[in-house]
């Protein structure tokens, strides 16, 4: 801003019209101080973002640091390691809870990638225009759909389902959570799928198809290995959105207070839905120890983006 | 002089339309074995649709519609030869070098895999004889497991030309294979293409009349889908009978 100061005198209306040529090659001090009061405000919102990942960061770790700090500190090892959460005793093992977690995001990538992909390859590469017009569009609403919806339908539908065939009591289960994200993650599979598969050379598809290659080895054999890359991002997206995922979940998973999921028909208690069902009323230590589950959610976070920026930025130097 | 042998093969009253545009009109040609015949014409004269009409790389464009007819070795490759079969006939070389985003030995192997041939041995044997064919072997053999984007323009081509011969076809279509290529590069195309016609039929596309007038047997001259005069090459460039033919050859539009 400084170096604009001293121009300050000059006043378009005390010049004669010899000085107009003039006049028009000065610095236009107007324009200079508006380009960087834009500049500026693009900076203060860019600053938002920023600010805020920080300050979510600082507050979660500060709050759920405390309790292994300090006098009466609690044991990290119980507390990573423990298959009980219960506040009134003060015990808070979310072992099962990591387990409940990791279990239903791997379920869910395992049965929503191979449908995802291969919905996006049936847009892409074997669809009628016709059809692509109705399932494109079906899958893009998909993704907007709220999540308490999804946790509805989950509980309308799945739960119901799986209470015909279960030999638990209940229907919640890992299996409900499981259907119900995979299902919620498709929209980010397929499109991110679809439009990698799109980005793949034509060239390729000539080259497999002039050497005698029938459409479906072609797609197998080199339009989905070159999509490669972007079939991975789409993946861990979706890791992404399902471990983060709270309130469908919240509403199918049973959330039981101790024990290790044992098979598919267990009831769970993802890291999520615990902070969700016990943070409005919670103080103190139950409190504390809920941002601590917090801390680890965060921590798997972290492991997935860490895991997302490694993938494109090697996929930039092909 | 070979007015006896049999035709690999033969065009009749071909046309073909992209929509309501006529791109090809009423082809007529025989087109012999070992022997390697260019096709010749300036931009949008259809050597290139002609060119991918005989191995059926056309029926990947949508609105396209032929009728004449195409025969190899007799049969019309329309109705009487299932198109996979013909392609593994007719292989094709594109004017791009288009080697897959894989090791130059899983380039080369393609072909075979997806025709069946899974036995590690008989791959080896046909990658390197492939290679060998196609004239870089020696270049090659030290990296089989490397990227093969990740040699020059030149030998990607040849890395091609060896994955479509492991496929053992009987005509290569190269659709101007150097048109990408530095001099040095097409030098060796060229040289590779002249070998090849022992074993192979070979019809090409070039922009490069010089080219043609090096190393084809026969000349085809294209102007605005048609054949406007096709023939011995030394004929074609040495005494053309159609005024046009003439003018493109000594530069006068094109």
């Amino acid at each position: 801003m400084d170096n604009n100061m001293g121009h300050n005198e000059v006043k378009p209306d005390s010049v004669n019209e010899t000085d107009i040529s003039i006049q028009y090659m000065k610095r236009n001090v107007k324009r200079d101080i508006t380009e960087k009061i834009v500049e500026t405000i693009f900076l203060l919102c860019a600053l938002v973002g920023v600010l805020s990942v920080t300050a979510i960061i600082f507050f979660v770790f500060y709050k759920g640091i405390r309790p292994f700090t300090g006098e009466d500190a609690y044991s990290i090892k119980d507390f990573l390691t423990g298959t009980k959460w219960a506040p009134s005793e003060n015990i808070y093992g979310i072992f099962y809870m990591i387990t409940a977690s990791v279990l239903s995001t791997a379920g869910a990538i395992l049965v929503g990638v191979p449908i995802g992909v291969l919905t996006a390859v049936f847009i892409s590469e074997i669809a009628p225009e016709g059809l692509v017009k109705i399932v494109k569009p079906a899958i893009e609403i998909l993704a907007g759909i709220p999540s308490v919806l999804y946790g509805a339908f989950g509980l309308g539908v799945v739960v119901p389902l799986i209470m015909k065939i279960t030999p638990e009591v209940q229907g919640q289960s890992l299996l409900a959570v499981i259907i119900v994200l995979s299902i919620m993650i498709l929209p980010t599979i397929v499109s991110l799928s679809e439009s990698s598969i799109r980005a793949v050379p034509k060239k390729y598809r000539e080259a497999s198809l002039g050497l005698g290659a029938s459409k479906i080895q072609t797609i197998f054999q080199v339009v989905l290995p070159a999509a490669k890359s972007g079939i991975l991002s789409a993946t861990v997206l979706g890791i992404g959105r399902a471990i983060g995922e709270t309130m469908a979940v919240m509403m199918i998973a049973g959330n039981p207070t101790a024990g290790m999921p044992e098979s598919i028909w267990s009831m769970v208690r993802p890291l999520t839905t615990n902070i969700a069902m016990e943070m409005s009323y919670a103080s103190g230590r139950q409190s504390e120890m809920l941002f601590a589950t917090g801390v680890v959610l965060f921590i798997f976070i972290m492991l997935v983006n860490i895991t997302l920026i490694k993938l494109t930025s090697k996929a930039g130097e092909k | 002089m070979e007015v006896n042998k049999k035709p690999k093969f033969e065009v009749n009253n071909l046309n073909l339309f992209y929509g309501d545009f006529q791109a090809l009109k009423n082809i007529n040609m025989n087109i012999s074995s070992n022997e390697i015949t260019a096709f010749i014409g300036p931009s949008g004269c259809g050597k290139s649709t002609f060119l991918k009409t005989i191995n059926r790389m056309n029926d990947l464009v949508p609105g396209v519609r032929i009728d004449g007819s195409i025969k190899l070795d007799g049969l019309d490759i329309y109705s009487d030869i299932d198109v996979i079969k013909l392609r593994q006939r007719v292989g094709m070389v594109f004017q791009q070098p288009n080697p897959f985003p894989m090791s130059i030995y899983d380039n080369v192997a393609y072909g075979p895999r997806i025709h069946g041939i899974k036995k590690k041995s008989v791959l080896d044997e046909i990658v390197e004889k492939s290679l060998r064919q196609a004239a870089i072997w020696d270049e090659v053999k030290d990296r089989l497991k490397r990227n093969a984007i990740g040699v020059s323009g030149g030998q990607q081509q040849r890395i091609c030309i060896a994955r479509a011969l492991a496929v053992q076809p009987e005509v290569i279509l190269m659709d101007e294979p150097t048109s990408a290529l530095d001099p040095i590069s097409t030098q060796k195309i060229e040289d590779l293409a002249v070998e090849l016609k022992k074993d192979y039929t070979i019809i090409m596309v070039t922009h490069n009349m010089q080219q043609a007038s090096r190393i084809s047997d026969k000349t085809a001259f294209f102007l605005s889908g048609e054949v406007i005069e096709f023939g011995e090459t030394g004929q074609i460039f040495s005494n053309p009978r159609d005024k046009k033919t003439e003018n493109y050859i000594t530069g006068r539009f094109g």
